[in-house]
C-alpha cells in the first residue's frame, strides 16, 4: 500500500491536471458525504419574501422562484447525482465486464450471445432507450440506474471482450492453465485484473455520462420528482427563468454538472497511471 | 532404453479453416520421451512443433492418436478440464518468452507460489519457504522475489520461469525454446542451470529449439519436424555426423562452422514449404523444395523406416 501512494504522489506532481481532477473528486466527495451538515439553508426550505434573488452574501448562488437556497440545493444534491451514476457505473462494470471478458476469452457462442445483445442496444438512440426503459420500468431513481447502466453496458462489454481476446493466447495464461487454474480462475483470475486499468479508465469515463444522463433524464422529468435537490431539475427549472434574466438559478447547478463531468473525465487517465504496472518504477 | 515415460503414438491435429478444409498441423506423430532422457524436437517455423508441444502438454485437444504418460493415457481427457486433473502436475513446461509467460501483476514469488497453490494445495510458511527454496536452486535472489516482472531482467524473468516449471516437480518438462529470447551470455548460464536441474531432479526433457548447436549439446536424442511429420530420429551425435534426410542436411548444413577445414558446402533450399492445408497424401512433404526430388516422390509418401540401431528416416533414397 505504500510503494501505491508514494507512486500515486509521483503520478500527481509529473501532472498537475491529475491533481487537479483528484483535487475536485475530493470536493465532491465531500460535498456528497456532508452536503446535508455543511448546507447553510434547509433545500426545500421556500421562503416567499427571498424569492429569485440574485446571487449576494447571504445567499451565495441566490434563491429560485419559491425562495430556496441554491447553493444549498446544489450542494445537497451531489449526493443524489454521485450516488446514481455510481450505481449505474458498477452495474454497467458487474454485466458488461463479466459478460465481455467471458466473451473475450470463451469466444464461441458466448461471444456471439453478448456481441449481438451489445449490437442490439447500440442499435437505439441511447439516450431515447433509457427514457423508454425509465418510462416503462417506472419512474423511480433505481430505474435511472438502471436504465443508465444498460446503455453503458455495450462499452464495457465490448472494451472488455476485445481486451480478454488479446490476452486469451497470451503465454501468462497457458501458464496459469498449467499451473493448474481452471477456465473461471484463469478468466476472474488472470485476465480480468490485467484489464482492470483499461476498465478503471472506462469506468471513470463513463461516470461522467452518467452522471449528464441522469441529469438529461430528470431534466425532462423522468426519474428524481420535484421537490428533491438534483442538477437536472435544477437547470430545468432554471431555464425558465433565464429569459427574464434570473441566469442564477440555472448556471450553478448546470456549471456543477459541467465540473463534475470534467472531473471524471481527467480522473481516468490518472487512475490509469495510477494502476498500471507497466509504470510502477 | 528403459520404459519410456512419455510415449506418443499417431498423434493428429487437424484444424478446421473455412470451406470444409483442413489444416494438417501435426500428423501422425509417433515419438517416446525415455525416463531421465532430454529429448531434442527441430524444425522451421511452421512445422507444428508448437502445436505438438501444446497438444503434449494438455492445453489443447488432439484430432486423434495417443499421448501415454507412464501408461496413462491423458488423449482422451479434455484439455479444458485438465487444470483439475492429478496429472497436471506430471507435464510443466518453460515458455519461449520468458516475459510474456509471467502475469504482469503477480509478484516473482506469486508466480513460482501459483502451482504450488494449485496443484499441491501449499499454503502459509511451507508455501513461502518452498518459493524460497526454488529461488535458491534456479539462482534467483531472495530480495527479487517482490518484484514485479517488469522490474527484472530477461535472465532473472527465464529463472522464475523455470522455478515455476520445476516447482511440482513435473516428470516431463518441456523447454519451447527458452533461451530463445535471451541474450547469448544468459544463454549459457541458463542451459547451464536446466542441465542441472535435470541431475538434481531426475526430470526428462523434450527440448524444443532453433539452436542446433543448443541442442547437440544438451540432447542425447533429436526429433526433426517438417511439416508436421517426423522426418528422421536418432541419436543427437549420429544424426549430427551423419544425416540422412535431405532436410537434416539442409539444417545441418547450415549451422555456421568457425573451422574453415570442417566448413562442407552449405546446402540451400529453395522454394517454399508446401502448403499444409489439405496436403496430398501421395506425396512426400518435402518434395518441391528437396534437392532430390524424384518421381517416385510426387507418387508416394515415404514413411518413417529403420535406418540403424535406434534411427529413423522417411525418405526413399536415405
Amino acid at each position: 500500500m505504500i510503494p501505491l501512494l508514494r507512486h500515486a504522489r509521483y503520478v500527481l506532481s509529473e501532472n498537475p491536471v491529475t491533481g487537479l481532477a483528484f483535487g475536485l473528486f475530493a470536493l465532491f466527495l465531500v460535498a456528497a458525504i456532508l452536503g446535508p451538515l455543511l448546507a447553510p439553508y434547509n433545500p426545500l426550505q421556500s421562503n416567499a419574501a427571498m424569492a429569485l434573488k440574485p446571487p449576494s452574501a447571504a445567499h451565495w448562488f441566490g434563491t429560485d422562484q419559491l425562495g430556496r437556497d441554491i447553493f444549498s440545493r446544489v450542494l445537497v444534491a451531489t449526493r443524489l447525482d454521485l450516488s446514481i451514476a455510481f450505481a449505474s457505473v458498477v452495474l454497467a462494470f458487474l454485466l458488461g465486464a463479466l459478460s465481455g471478458v467471458a466473451a473475450g476469452y470463451f469466444g464461441g457462442w458466448t461471444d456471439r450471445v453478448v456481441g449481438r445483445l451489445a449490437d442490439t442496444i447500440m442499435a437505439f438512440p441511447l439516450f431515447v432507450l433509457a427514457m423508454g426503459i425509465v418510462a416503462a420500468l417506472g419512474n423511480e431513481v433505481i430505474n435511472i440506474v438502471i436504465a443508465t447502466a444498460i446503455i453503458n453496458f455495450p462499452l464495457y462489454a465490448r472494451v472488455a471482450r476485445a481486451e480478454a481476446n488479446v490476452r486469451r493466447e497470451a503465454g501468462f495464461v497457458e501458464a496459469a492453465r498449467l499451473s493448474g487454474n481452471g477456465e473461471a480462475r484463469v478468466v476472474l483470475g488472470q485476465v480480468l485484473p490485467n484489464i482492470m486499468p483499461i476498465m478503471m479508465v472506462q469506468m471513470s469515463l463513463t461516470m461522467g455520462y452518467a452522471i449528464l444522463n441522469a441529469a438529461g433524464l430528470s431534466f425532462i422529468g423522468l426519474g428524481v420528482r420535484p421537490p428533491d435537490p438534483e442538477w437536472g431539475i435544477m437547470v430545468a427549472e432554471g431555464a425558465n427563468f433565464i429569459q427574464s434574466g434570473e441566469w442564477w438559478i440555472a448556471l450553478f447547478p448546470g456549471a456543477a454538472l459541467m465540473l463534475a463531468v470534467f472531473c471524471f473525465n481527467l480522473l481516468g487517465d490518472g487512475l490509469r497511471d495510477i494502476i498500471d504496472p507497466l509504470k510502477r518504477t | 532404453m528403459t520404459e519410456a515415460l512419455l510415449d506418443i503414438a499417431e498423434l493428429v491435429k487437424r484444424f478446421p479453416v473455412g470451406n470444409k478444409r483442413l489444416l494438417h498441423a501435426v500428423d501422425e506423430v509417433t515419438l517416446t520421451v525415455g525416463r531421465g532422457e532430454t529429448v531434442g524436437l527441430v524444425g522451421e517455423s511452421g512445422c507444428g512443433k508448437s502445436t505438438l508441444v501444446r497438444l503434449i502438454n494438455r492445453l489443447l485437444d488432439p484430432t486423434s492418436g495417443s499421448i501415454r504418460l507412464a501408461r496413462t493415457e491423458l488423449a482422451d481427457m479434455k484439455a479444458r478440464d485438465f487444470a483439475r486433473n492429478p496429472n497436471r502436475k506430471r507435464i510443466q513446461m518453460v515458455f519461449q518468452d520468458a516475459g510474456d509467460s509471467l502475469n504482469p501483476r503477480y509478484t516473482a514469488a506469486d508466480a513460482i507460489a501459483d502451482p504450488l497453490r494449485r496443484l499441491r494445495r501449499m499454503s502459509g510458511a511451507a508455501l513461502r519457504e518452498r518459493v524460497d527454496r526454488l529461488a535458491d536452486m534456479t539462482g534467483l535472489p531472495r530480495d527479487l522475489l517482490t518484484r514485479f516482472p517488469h522490474q527484472l531482467s530477461g535472465g532473472q524473468k527465464a529463472r522464475v520461469g523455470i522455478a515455476r516449471a520445476i516447482a511440482v516437480e513435473p516428470e516431463l518438462l518441456i523447454l519451447d525454446e527458452p533461451t530463445a529470447a535471451l541474450d547469448v551470455s544468459v544463454q549459457v548460464v541458463i542451459l547451464q542451470l536446466l542441465q542441472q536441474l535435470k541431475q538434481e531432479l531426475g526430470m526428462s526433457y523434450l527440448f524444443v529449439s532453433h539452436d542446433l548447436n543448443v541442442v547437440r549439446l544438451l540432447c542425447d536424442r533429436v526429433l526433426v519436424m517438417y511439416l508436421g511429420k517426423i522426418v528422421e530420429e536418432g541419436p543427437a551425435a549420429e544424426i549430427f555426423a551423419d544425416p540422412r534426410h535431405p532436410y537434416t542436411r539442409a539444417l545441418i548444413s547450415a549451422i555456421p562452422q568457425a573451422d574453415p577445414d570442417k566448413r562442407i558446402g552449405r546446402l540451400r533450399l529453395g522454394g517454399e514449404p508446401r502448403s499444409p492445408i489439405d496436403p496430398d497424401p501421395t506425396v512426400c512433404r518435402f518434395y518441391g523444395r528437396c534437392p532430390k526430388g524424384e518421381p517416385r516422390c510426387s507418387s508416394e509418401m515415404p514413411v518413417l523406416r529403420t535406418a540403424g540401431p535406434a534411427r529413423q528416416v522417411a525418405c526413399h533414397f536415405a
